[in-house]
């Protein structure tokens, strides 16, 4: 096997499973909320399988997972309860799946949202990543599938990647349990407040620039503590219907208030969402 | 981030601007761009993206990707990728028709043996026989029959198709026919959500969610039917064993069924396109949408996960479901055989009753029985209509899968064309019940739901009537 990415953590398997518990789907009480994002056929489902030891249905095409599936596990004597959302390139048009796993991240407030990325087709996947920075700052990058870009000569500097997206990045092969001990102690840090991320702000253009600065100042006096006003700004620019429709309910009021505590109720909206 | 430019005017009033003012400032904002603001958050991602993969991404050459790329030079080949797809799919079946033959055998012989020595001993105990008949030749025989019937394939199909899976041949089949649903007016990625349906197709009608388009999703929602699921195959299987082999001589016996398999794949496939274009045309109007389709790299399957997908999540799935819904409705049958109404079982009565019905469409009374029984489950249909025709007076002893034809064809007039019927029934009928509230809660709309249960089942008998009046009137078989 080609050597492991240099992490400066030894064993990783062994602190995985020292600490963790697969929990299976039992999940009435939890201490946290991870969401699992990600293009499709990255390994999200592979990941959220070894994490939790259920069995959702893996293959090698894009487009398995549909249906949102939870599990649990504990891990430092915290119980996690982690979501397999499903996998989409980006977060900006208006298909069901893309709805579901936007309206978790933003409506759901995971503690943290992990996003699973393809080492070997690394700038495709960072569409994603940019546009679920903007939305949260809770965010570690798990690149993932680290042993088939070795076996293809592609070799990623994990350490550029996290200073460039202001997030950490941990290099994993989900499918031989690499990596995955790492992930989680990454996970707990953000979660418990102690690595702080400075996430990547799209860099734009004028025209966009100038019209964002505009509204930014708006929601943020509407709504004081609103996490990403610059994201909503984005959305009402581009005409989104859900976000259109959050604002004039106040859903949005709720988001700004709430905090990051997850909350049962805020993760409805993906449940009931309407097909039109 | 540039200097924000926040415009006072905006504020009709002093404090923080109500949600109307923010939406109808957004609004104004967007009236002065030159281009769509999508495509200007589109296009700054996209150069964020790049730039950061310059400068962490290190490419070095590669073999791996250029094997890939000669490998899908020929699987995606427009003269080669359409034939390589039928050569698999029949080399799939072949390996599990004559895979499954033996182990069917000895498990049918070893089960039946079971039920002998079973009633043997509770006659014995002197308890009343109509314990022993429902107990043993009821819902024990139901058991027996979907386990020696259906396991074996189940445990060979099931793996092989799970490695095409994991190796990543699906999304290559999309590629291959999507120029075929952009005919029809449907979605290219109807050709995944029809894959999934071969496993199970409430499975497929959810998988629709990847299509976009509100019109083409709910075209592919309501052609997934065409794809035979889990529950179906063994029966298709069985068949293909039974008569279409038996049709041939021995040494082409495995090829002839395992080709009328995948023919019964490409009847599928037609309909889905063929009802697909129909509606496209009429009441689902509208131009296919294009999208982009990945085609994953080949991967080396994962072997435990493998078997342990397929035979836990496919395999001992699909059998238990059959098992629970086949006891049940075993003893049901039985019961029906043995309760007499004027001197004749309620079995007789009803599929007596449905016989015109079945006969105008190549199959019988029994058989449309069955399916009735089958809509909570597909995998019943052939241990219900076993059950019809071995329980009561009629009783026979079945300890091979050659007294399992004899009984068909010998004592219940069956024939090449009431299997081929039947193939096709199977292909074409309704859904199952679970499927079909599947698409109420895809669409929540009754009308679909409906139309997805009706229109597959109209299709079914509109299609055997024809075939099998017209082989009648010019008296081919």
């Amino acid at each position: 096997m080609a050597p492991k990415p240099p992490s400066g953590h030894h064993c990783e398997s062994c602190a995985l499973h020292a600490h963790l518990v697969q929990m299976g789907i039992q999940v009435d009480d939890w201490d946290y909320v991870v969401g699992l994002a990600g293009n499709p056929n990255v390994g999200k489902s592979t990941v959220f399988n070894a994490l939790t030891g259920l069995k959702q249905h893996t293959g090698n095409w894009p487009g398995k997972t549909v249906v949102r599936a939870e599990g649990g596990f504990e891990f430092n004597g915290k119980r996690y309860k982690i979501i397999d959302l499903p996998g989409t390139y980006s977060l900006l048009s208006a298909s069901v799946d893309e709805e579901i796993a936007r309206d978790f991240i933003l409506f759901g407030k995971p503690d943290c949202t992990v996003v699973v990325v393809d080492a070997t087709v690394l700038e495709r996947n960072l569409n994603l990543v940019l546009q679920v920075l903007e939305i949260t700052d809770r965010v570690v990058v798990c690149l993932n599938l680290m042993d088939e870009a070795r076996r293809k000569g592609i070799d990623v500097d994990h350490r550029a990647l996290a200073r460039d997206l202001g997030v950490p990045v941990v290099p994993t092969a989900a499918r031989l349990g690499e990596g995955l001990g790492l992930l989680m102690r990454t996970v707990a840090e953000i979660i418990e407040g102690q690595t702080q991320t400075t996430p990547h702000r799209i860099t734009g253009n004028p025209d966009l620039n100038r019209a964002v600065a505009e509204l930014v100042p708006l929601l943020e006096a509407a709504y004081p503590g609103l996490p990403n006003a610059r994201w909503v700004a984005m959305r009402l620019l581009d005409g989104d219907y859900r976000i259109r429709q959050a604002l004039e309910s106040g859903e949005l009021l709720r988001l700004a208030g709430a905090g990051q505590s997850p909350e049962r109720k805020a993760e409805e909206p993906a449940l009931s969402l309407e097909v039109t | 981030m540039n200097e924000g430019q926040l415009d006072n005017q905006t504020m009709t009033a002093p404090g923080p601007a109500t949600a109307r003012e923010i939406l109808a400032r957004a609004e104004a904002l967007q009236r002065t761009m030159d281009v769509a603001f999508r495509d200007k958050i589109v296009e700054s991602i996209y150069t964020d993206a790049e730039a950061i993969t310059s400068r962490v991404v290190r490419q070095q050459g590669s073999r791996y990707a250029h094997l890939d790329q000669r490998i899908d030079r020929i699987v995606t080949s427009k003269v080669w990728g359409l034939p390589l797809m039928f050569v698999l799919l029949a080399g799939v079946f072949w390996v599990t028709i004559v895979g499954a033959n033996y182990p069917s055998a000895l498990l049918a012989s070893f089960l039946f043996w079971v039920e002998d020595h079973g009633a043997a001993l509770f006659a014995g105990a002197g308890l009343p026989w109509w314990v022993t008949g429902f107990l043993w030749h009821g819902v024990y025989r139901g058991l027996a029959w979907v386990v020696s019937v259906m396991l074996p394939p189940m445990a060979i199909f099931f793996p092989i198709f799970t490695i095409l899976e994991d190796l990543g041949y699906l999304p290559r089949v999309a590629f291959n026919i999507d120029h075929l649903f952009k005919k029809a007016g449907a979605h290219g990625k109807q050709a995944l959500t029809m894959s999934m349906g071969l496993g199970c197709n409430a499975a497929g009608v959810i998988a629709c969610r990847i299509i976009d388009s509100p019109r083409e999703r709910l075209i592919a929602i309501l052609t997934n039917n065409f794809m035979p699921c889990n529950g179906r195959w063994p029966t298709l299987i069985m068949l293909a064993t039974l008569f279409v082999a038996a049709a041939f001589p021995p040494s082409l016996a495995a090829i002839a069924a395992a080709g009328s398999l995948v023919l019964i794949v490409v009847i599928g496939g037609l309909m889905t396109l063929l009802v697909s274009a129909l509606l496209s045309r009429t009441v689902l109007k509208g131009e296919a949408s294009s999208f982009t389709l990945e085609l994953p790299p080949y991967r080396r399957p994962n072997v435990l996960r493998v078997l342990y997908t397929s035979i836990i999540d496919r395999t001992l799935f699909v059998l238990w479901r059959a098992v629970v819904m086949a006891a049940p409705s075993g003893g049901a049958i039985w019961l029906l055989s043995n309760l007499q109404v004027s001197g004749q079982s309620l079995t007789d009565w009803t599929s007596g009753w449905l016989n015109p019905a079945g006969h105008a469409v190549g199959l019988d009374g029994v058989i449309l029985l069955a399916y009735i029984i089958a809509i909570p489950a597909n995998e019943i249909v052939v241990p219900t209509i076993l059950m019809a025709y071995t329980s009561a007076g009629r009783m026979v002893e079945i300890d091979n899968l050659a007294q399992l034809q004899h009984l068909l064809v010998g004592q219940h007039g069956w024939t090449l064309m009431t299997a081929i019927s039947l193939m096709l029934f199977s292909l074409l009928h309704n859904p199952c019940s679970t499927t079909i509230w599947t698409v109420y809660q895809e669409t929540k709309s009754t009308r679909w739901a409906v139309v997805s249960g009706l229109l597959p089942l109209a299709i079914a008998f509109l299609l055997l009537f024809i075939l099998n009046q017209g082989i009648r009137v010019f008296g081919l078989i």
